[in-house]
């Protein structure tokens, strides 16, 4: 496959950054969207030329580091991948795909592709943990819990903090990331004890970080790789309300 | 407890239900309005309609849920410029490529806009209607029914709606309002938490029909007082 690239350069953070245009020649459809990128770097370090930045790290997706922009869309064309299980057979031969970082005030872009995603770091600082004293560690058993609730905190467990919720919703609202976070611990009975401060404060920072308003477009779920459902948002309104209620 | 009701309306998640309690407020609204003016298509000369009229502006607590009414409106613009203002700053640099249609519907994301051509449209009507019936006159002599006088509010409607420009700006505005509420009906239960499973599709299956007949029924009053339908 020939393509051409047209991505995102910016020196750092306080840069102004601009498109390149790359072409690549004879990519093989089997390369991941990672891969291709490797092969393009390559050949940009040959030249001599600063390869371009941007953030991998398991390569199985379900590590949440990769993060792009492709063609409009946050982990490009297929629903449900992360950009390094993209495959290039996805594409024509011949395409022109723009690539750009996650764009949102709280994801400043560090470098080229890079965002920093710290700001997620402090909103499950602020709240998604539960907090279990030390000593002995009780069995396994004696704490029933319902394949329900197993199920709901594994489906909100599925958020690998990627990303792509805040960069495709319009107001980059942060809700779906952080109501898995808050269910993957208040669907259970050992995160249960701290949910009512767990909401209120893990809500709070998320506001502080310059994470925006939630409208209720439903991007975040149609972009979300682990196709999280946005009814953990409805959960996390209830849940915060209930906690202010009471 | 130091936190109880703290920020209840003014964090992210607060805002939004704000935007819920007041949309389905003004749904609510939406139903009576509706149903009122709909007694025009009894096509009695008016009569259901301007007693129903009468009712609706001399009751004591119609009167006072006219002034929540105002005050919900309010609420709910102003809570939709502080979400529009915050997203802006939130999400400063837009993407060069968005594809949007792959992961939204185009009135979910431009619900500010129809939000605004809504409010153009109700500045319209009220000047047209009840500006005139609380504060000016109608402007038209009132009509006896069963040897009682009464305000001619259908005699107005007739009025008003046998301009041609006046029709389309009246089916445009429920355009705006029926696509408002195709989004807005299913949010404002999302926004409230009340997203289920069982329920969840049924209030989006409620919502659409109620988003296509609300403002179907309300289109057709100027359509057919236009055309003559009703006498």
């Amino acid at each position: 496959m020939n393509l051409t690239l047209k991505i995102w350069r910016q020196k750092n953070k306080n840069a102004e950054g601009k498109f390149e245009t790359y072409p690549v020649k004879d990519v093989s459809p089997d390369m991941s969207f990672l891969e291709m990128f490797d092969y393009l770097n390559e050949e940009l370090i040959n030249k001599g030329e600063e390869p371009i930045a941007f953030d991998s790290d398991c390569r199985e997706g379900i590590c949440g580091s990769c993060s792009m922009w492709i063609n409009g869309r946050a982990h490009g064309p297929v629903p449900g991948v992360t950009t390094c299980q993209l495959h290039m057979r996805s594409f024509k031969d011949g395409e022109t795909i723009t690539v750009e970082p996650w764009r949102a005030k709280a994801f400043p872009v560090i470098k080229d592709l890079v965002v920093d995603r710290s700001s997620f770091d402090k909103v499950i600082a602020a709240g998604g943990f539960v907090s279990i004293n030390t000593g002995g560690a009780q069995d396994g058993n004696t704490i029933l819990i319902s394949k329900d609730d197993a199920s709901e905190a594994f489906s909100a467990s599925m958020c690998i903090g990627c990303g792509a919720c805040v960069a495709a919703c319009k107001n980059s609202s942060a809700m779906l990331f952080v109501s898995s976070k808050i269910f993957h611990f208040a669907s259970l009975p050992q995160g249960k004890v701290e949910a009512k401060t767990r909401v209120q404060n893990m809500v709070a920072k998320m506001d502080e970080e310059g994470f925006g308003d939630c409208s209720n477009t439903y991007a975040c779920e149609a972009q979300c790789p682990k196709e999280i459902s946005v009814e953990k948002i409805a959960k996390m309104n209830r849940e915060y309300l209930t906690a202010k209620l009471t | 407890m130091t936190t109880f009701l703290s920020g209840i309306f003014t964090r992210s998640v607060g805002k939004k239900i704000a935007m819920g309690i007041t949309g389905l407020f003004l749904i609510s609204f939406l139903i009576v309005h509706c149903a009122i003016n709909a007694t025009i298509f009894v096509n009695d000369g008016g009569k259901v309609f301007n007693e129903a009229a009468h009712f609706m502006g001399t009751n004591i607590f119609i009167r006072i849920m006219e002034i929540v009414l105002f005050a919900g409106i309010i609420w709910h613009i102003v809570q939709a410029l502080i979400l529009t203002l915050d997203s802006r700053k939130a999400n400063s640099v837009k993407y060069a490529k968005f594809d949007g249609k792959a992961n939204s519907k185009w009135y979910s994301r431009w619900m500010g806009l129809l939000g605004t051509l809504i409010l153009m449209f109700l500045v319209v009507h009220l000047l047209d209607f009840w500006a005139q019936a609380r504060f000016t006159g109608l402007g038209i002599p009132p009509v006896m029914i069963d040897g009682k006088e009464y305000e001619n509010m259908y005699g107005k409607m007739l009025e008003v709606f046998s301009v041609g420009w006046v029709v389309v700006v009246y089916i445009l505005g429920m355009i705006s309002l029926a696509y408002h509420l195709m989004h807005g009906f299913q949010s404002a239960f999302q926004s409230l938490g009340l997203n289920h499973k069982k329920y969840t599709p049924v209030i989006k299956l409620t919502g659409t029909l109620f988003s296509i007949f609300i403002p179907l029924i309300f289109a057709l009053m100027p359509i057919a007082i236009y055309f003559g339908f009703l006498k």
